[in-house]
């Protein structure tokens, strides 16, 4: 028993990744229908700004958690006014084949600066060590991405469900057509809102400094899972891709401890349930298919 | 209408993602040199330029490769069966199709006469192949399988460096003997993995010790996280003393920070590594690995003669050099030098030179070229990351415990190697 809520924690903490991470590529395409490959390395920029504010000038964690969100949401704002939204009327593979450009642009400008090899950042200090739960100790760091991922994801529904913004937004993603003809200005919300998508990424690229390796492609492999959990939990729905993306994290994890004599099960169990899911639901498993239009 | 098309636009894209991701960089390059060799003599360097390996071998081996040309220039002069000495790189991105055209490449239009480097053991075998078929001599340095000197080996093939055996021997039966018996195995589940996973345990065996759990770890380990397996290498009972990771690069960076998340090394369970470089000491910072064996086949302040050619590649590269980085100069100071003793470059008699030749250069202590295999034997060290408080100087991060003699370091020639 003890094992296994170990291994469903340790799940829920990876999950805790993939969740931000798709909740921030949700909101995006819900708004805009943009496919924003580009998200792995706004993630991964996260984790180097982090290094790169605590080698270079002294920011401690606790800092960067609030100041790189920002400045990614700023460099996500200008990447979208500066490219993105000139190809939005377009069919999504233009955005995607372009964000797809930029992560590789992203991805060898950190190269060219910083090598390949991964750059060293620690915990901060009042996370190191590890906490009694009761049943069994589970590291510090761990504990505190969960509760984080938690509220940010809870604080995130909040928002889309109980203020005005969040309502607009809500409305212009699931109904933009509609939204319009009430006279709402979508276009307004469009820049903010992608904005608001890289920061998540960013902030999830923070929390993983810590615990993961910081290097240029620690962002590619990521994004691939993430996009089958936005698949699973439906294109665009909240709720969705934050569940599936704890769902996924706990399968992996229950993969890896009980089916450790198949590894190529923990492997590809993400693309076994995003096969499955989209053979009998297509939209997702929170996404609701739409009439035809 | 909308949505499903464009669920089906992202589950294509996810699926093109997993095919083409990680191919970033390095396109095809060519120049169009068809150049017939004759009068000159072209070293190509065919690695990993913008990946994973890209640090520990990457462009630093072509400057590694220079540095040894300059310096047979230095040495014969006038005197040198040729000044024409030339070097070609490319960049094979670790895949075995790239790397076999490449190869195909090098040897055909670029009168490219001696192959080197080339990281990744899948790619590495595939090189070994166009070798065999255009007779063409090859140097295998940063891969690892011992089939390059097995089932796959060949009259043109040297492999130069380490390989899992000196890996798995050098780290698994002396640290067995020195540290604890018991061992869990953790090891990504790819042909590399596999290959040293097996070398370890037999290792460990012969040593009298005990594997008491191994796993394999999905590869590439696309959500980065190791608890599971590090969770249960501290309920094994008996406890394991060692947690021997096979992971390279930024995987062992994840496994090792992970290691000290979960405080193993308080639990009792000490961290063996099966295959780690200068660099990724450098990248996880002493502190992190402190106490950590493994088996190095060269380190650059183990005297004076490696802490000169580690100055000199300093100055050019502004890094130290890795194992790798000085096999390279060593494995291209070689081939000079049996071409400048036949006075020619033809491959069979360069390889009937090398064959047997025992050496000794700045990489290569009691080297011997082994005629009935092609492996390259050399001593190799068990080193040990020093703690952080005894870490004086950037890069110079381990102590040699010992010294593993040439005989020793490496497997008799393999029965299944006919040449």
């Amino acid at each position: 028993m003890t094992a296994f809520l170990q291994s469903t924690f340790n799940g829920l903490v990876s999950g805790a990744f993939y969740a931000l991470l798709a909740l921030g590529l949700a909101v995006i395409f819900g708004m805009l229908r943009v496919v924003n490959f580009a998200h792995g390395a706004f993630y991964m920029l996260g984790a180097f700004g982090a290094y790169v504010l605590l080698a270079e000038a002294g920011v401690p964690f606790w800092l960067a958690l609030v100041v790189v969100p920002l400045a990614l949401a700023l460099l996500g704002m200008a990447l979208e006014r500066a490219f993105i939204h000139r190809l939005t009327r377009l069919d999504p593979l233009y955005n995607f084949l372009l964000t797809f450009g930029l992560t590789l642009i992203l991805q060898d400008l950190v190269k060219l600066r910083y090598g390949v090899q991964s750059s060293p950042y620690e915990a901060p200090a009042g996370l190191r060590g590890s906490v009694d739960l009761g049943l069994f100790d589970f590291p510090t760091y761990r504990v505190f991405i969960l509760g984080f991922a938690v509220a940010v994801c809870v604080g995130v529904w909040w928002a889309l469900a109980r203020t005005r913004v969040g309502m607009v937004a809500r409305a212009a993603t699931e109904r933009p057509e509609l939204t319009r003809a009430l006279g709402i200005n979508v276009g307004r919300w469009i820049t903010p809102v992608f904005g608001f998508g890289t920061a998540l990424a960013g902030l999830a690229g923070v929390l993983a400094a810590p615990m993961r390796a910081v290097n240029p492609l620690m962002g590619a492999d990521l994004i691939i899972v993430v996009f089958a959990v936005v698949v699973i939990g439906g294109l665009g729905s909240i709720f969705g891709s934050v569940a599936a993306g704890f769902g996924i994290g706990m399968a992996q994890a229950w993969a890896e401890a009980y089916l450790s004599a198949f590894p190529i099960v923990a492997q590809t169990i993400v693309f076994i349930v995003m096969a499955a899911v989209l053979f009998w639901r297509p939209a997702g498993l929170f996404g609701r298919a739409e009439a035809p239009a | 209408m909308v949505m499903r098309r464009t669920v089906g636009v992202v589950a294509a894209a996810t699926a093109t993602a997993l095919v083409v991701a990680g191919c970033g960089g390095g396109g095809p390059r060519s120049d169009g040199d068809e150049k017939v060799t004759g009068g000159a003599i072209v070293l190509g360097v065919l690695n990993d330029q913008s990946g994973a390996y890209s640090e520990l071998s990457g462009r630093n081996s072509v400057t590694a490769v220079e540095l040894a040309i300059a310096d047979f220039r230095a040495k014969y002069g006038d005197r040198a069966v040729t000044m024409d000495i030339g070097v070609r790189s490319a960049d094979h991105q670790n895949k075995p199709d790239l790397a076999n055209s490449k190869a195909q490449e090098m040897y055909d239009r670029q009168g490219v006469d001696l192959i080197l480097d080339v990281p990744t053991s899948s790619a590495a075998l595939r090189v070994a192949d166009v070798a065999k078929e255009k007779r063409k001599l090859y140097f295998n340095i940063s891969a690892a399988t011992t089939d390059l000197t097995g089932k796959n080996c060949n009259k043109y093939t040297f492999h130069y460096a380490y390989d899992t055996y000196m890996l798995a021997n050098g780290t698994g039966r002396t640290t067995t003997e020195q540290v604890g018996r018991n061992w869990y195995i953790l090891y990504p589940n790819y042909a590399f993995g596999q290959d040293m996973e097996k070398s370890f345990s037999a290792a460990i065996a012969d040593a009298d010790g005990r594997v008491v759990g191994k796993d394999g770890a999905p590869f590439p380990n696309t959500s980065g996280d190791y608890s599971s397996y590090l969770l249960k290498a501290a309920t094994l009972d008996p406890k394991p003393d060692l947690l021997g990771t096979m992971q390279a690069g930024a995987e062992l960076v994840n496994v090792v920070k992970q290691y000290n998340e979960f405080e193993l090394r308080d639990k009792g369970v000490g961290l063996a590594v099966g295959l780690m470089f200068i660099t990724d000491i450098h990248s996880l910072t002493p502190a992190a690995l402190a106490g950590t064996t493994y088996t190095d086949a060269w380190y650059w302040n183990f005297d004076q003669q490696n802490r000169e050619f580690a100055d000199r590649f300093q100055q050019e590269t502004g890094a130290r050099p890795s194992f790798a980085h000085a096999a390279n100069y060593s494995a291209a100071t070689q081939y000079l030098e049996a071409v400048q003793a036949a006075g020619t470059d033809d491959a069979d008699t360069i390889v009937a030179e090398l064959e047997g030749k025992e050496v000794n250069d700045v990489f290569l202590r009691n080297g011997k070229i082994r005629a009935e295999d092609h492996r390259v034997i050399h001593d190799a060290y068990l080193a040990q990351v020093k703690p952080q408080s005894e870490v004086t100087e950037a890069w110079d991060y381990v102590r040699i415990l010992d010294t593993i003699p040439a005989e020793e370091a490496f497997r008799a020639p393999s029965p299944d190697c006919t040449l």
